[in-house]
């Protein structure tokens, strides 16, 4: 697994729970070592354990933790450049969720062994759609949905998200837009360079 | 031009200009008009907002017109002085020309210059995804460099804490230090020998500098082979060389070694079909616990006793005796005078 996204985890745990709690997962997950470099290669297996090992320590089922950790990627200061990267997808909620099929290649092209999950968004109807996802890592779906939530009220836009669960490696995610300018949104800022 | 092609034109491409037939502005796309929102474009004359930097040499109507379809670089007469790409097309009607405008590489600066957004954008617009790689880029750039400072600090890190010469295995000058110190805490006489290579440059500009470091190799076998095991070897230099050796209260033990090592570096050493040869020089100090001199005093006495034994002819070794001082402050005023 990318360096980016143990890395991404060990920000999640740090910036929300303390150094002293991610210090302590890394002992459960017998790591032996405390640090992730974002531009290393892991072996696959680490990711799982080090997820299992913080839901151990903060004592918090899994998908909840997930949920979480893609409300962080998309709202902490920490990883503003990921939100901006995000938003580049797309001027509305709308436009951002079709750009989320691409999202593999975008990360791709900035960083070319990044290699994130298949996602495929399917279009029920107007203002319906389920998101498909690749589940490498079993509730990536749910990283997912916290990154929708959070991107919705980035754009001021209600929607209602419901994992459907999954099994064989694929996650659902049903979105229902209940209005589409609910909200102000965050500004996005073209020139505005994240720090 | 019709109101639905001028429509149509604001969409496809947002930084277009429609100039007149003596150069003026008879139309400005949306984007372009917000490079300047305070003066309205149109009526102005296009030369006067804009500065042709290439193709050069063009300062009327007539020459700008002959340029269609040729790229032109351009700038912004005034402040914020952006460049921009164009090209112009004839028409709609006689005399008349469209120009059209992209920021090219500029389009990072602009977008914060000008505060623009993805909708004054075409939709075909590479220009967002552009700003998306810029940022992406150096997103992953700026991880990279911060694995790059930290792998180069834990680089020297770990060669500053190193003991060992890589090339001949043999201890270097920080563990030769750390070694000394010790003995000299702990109140332990030893003998500091300085060795030098004789005609070891030679082999190096001879036969190049893979024999020069099999040479050295060799070398720093026979010095382990030679010295006990309680002795260590250093290599502290390109061609020099330190062997302490403690408890050396014994002179006659300590010249053997000296004899030993020379004996055999005098032998040539055999590299590639070819024999080099080379000698050592060596001087002695010995440090007394007992005795007012420094660690760093006995190793600048030994260095005293290995000059003497280079000036006596080299491949010899000299122990350290006050008196070997006199003669090389005795000689060395000689020397500056036949250089001067």
């Amino acid at each position: 697994m990318h360096g980016l996204i143990n890395r991404a985890i060990q920000c999640f745990a740090v910036d929300t729970y303390g150094q002293e709690k991610w210090l302590d997962a890394t002992k459960v997950a017998d790591l032996d070592f405390v640090d992730f470099e974002a531009m290393l290669i892991y072996d696959d297996d680490l990711t799982p354990r080090i997820l299992d090992a913080l839901a151990q320590v903060m004592d918090r089922p899994r998908p909840e933790l997930m949920e979480d950790l893609g409300t962080y990627l998309v709202s902490h200061p920490t990883v503003e450049a990921l939100r901006r990267l995000l938003r580049f997808g797309g001027v509305n909620f709308v436009e951002f969720l079709h750009s989320l099929d691409d999202l593999p290649d975008r990360a791709r092209l900035a960083v070319s062994d990044l290699n994130l999950p298949r996602i495929e968004l399917r279009e029920h109807g107007t203002g319906r759609f389920s998101l498909v996802c690749d589940c490498p890592i079993a509730g990536y779906g749910h990283v997912m949905m916290g990154i929708l939530r959070t991107m919705a009220d980035d754009y001021g836009t209600l929607a209602v998200l419901d994992h459907q669960g999954g099994g064989q490696g694929t996650e659902v995610i049903s979105i229902s837009l209940i209005e589409t300018e609910f909200a102000e949104g965050r500004v996005f800022d073209l020139g505005a360079r994240a720090g | 031009m019709t109101q639905d092609m001028q429509a149509a034109l604001d969409v496809l491409c947002p930084m277009h200009l429609v100039l007149s037939e003596t150069g003026h502005v008879i139309h400005a796309g949306p984007t372009v008009q917000k490079l300047r929102p305070d003066t309205p474009m149109q009526g102005r004359r296009f030369l006067e907002i804009f500065n042709l930097k290439r193709p050069r040499a063009i300062s009327d109507m007539d020459e700008l017109r002959a340029a269609a379809g040729v790229k032109l670089h351009l700038q912004m007469r005034d402040a914020p002085q952006t460049e921009v790409k164009g090209v112009l097309v004839p028409g709609p009607k006689d005399g008349q020309c469209i120009i059209n405008l992209s920021f090219g590489i500029s389009i990072v600066d602009a977008v914060s210059d000008y505060a623009l957004t993805s909708a004054d954008f075409a939709a075909t617009d590479l220009a967002v995804e552009m700003l998306y790689l810029v940022e992406a880029k150096s997103a992953a750039m700026e991880a990279s460099r911060k694995l790059n400072l930290r792998l180069q600090g834990a680089k020297i890190a770990a060669e500053e804490q190193a003991f060992t010469d890589t090339l001949t295995g043999l201890k270097n000058r920080r563990a030769m230090e750390h070694i000394m110190s010790r003995y000299a805490a702990w109140g332990t006489q030893f003998a500091i020998m300085q060795i030098d290579l004789d005609w070891f440059k030679a082999v190096n500009d001879t036969f190049g500098h893979a024999a020069g470091d099999h040479v050295l190799q060799t070398v720093a076998r026979i010095m382990v082979d030679e010295t006990r095991d309680s002795d260590t070897v250093v290599r502290i230099g390109g061609d020099e060389f330190v062997v302490l050796l403690p408890n050396a209260e014994d002179m006659n033990a300590t010249q053997s070694i000296g004899s030993r090592i020379i004996k055999r570096l005098t032998q040539p050493i055999p590299f590639q079909g070819q024999d080099c040869r080379i000698s050592a020089s060596i001087g002695i100090g010995v440090f007394d616990p007992d005795l007012p001199d420094t660690v760093t005093d006995v190793l600048d006495n030994a260095d005293v006793a290995l000059y003497a034994s280079k000036n006596a002819g080299r491949g010899r070794q000299t122990f350290y005796t006050p008196e070997l001082r006199d003669t090389a402050s005795n000689t060395e005023p000689e020397t500056v005078s036949k250089s001067a």
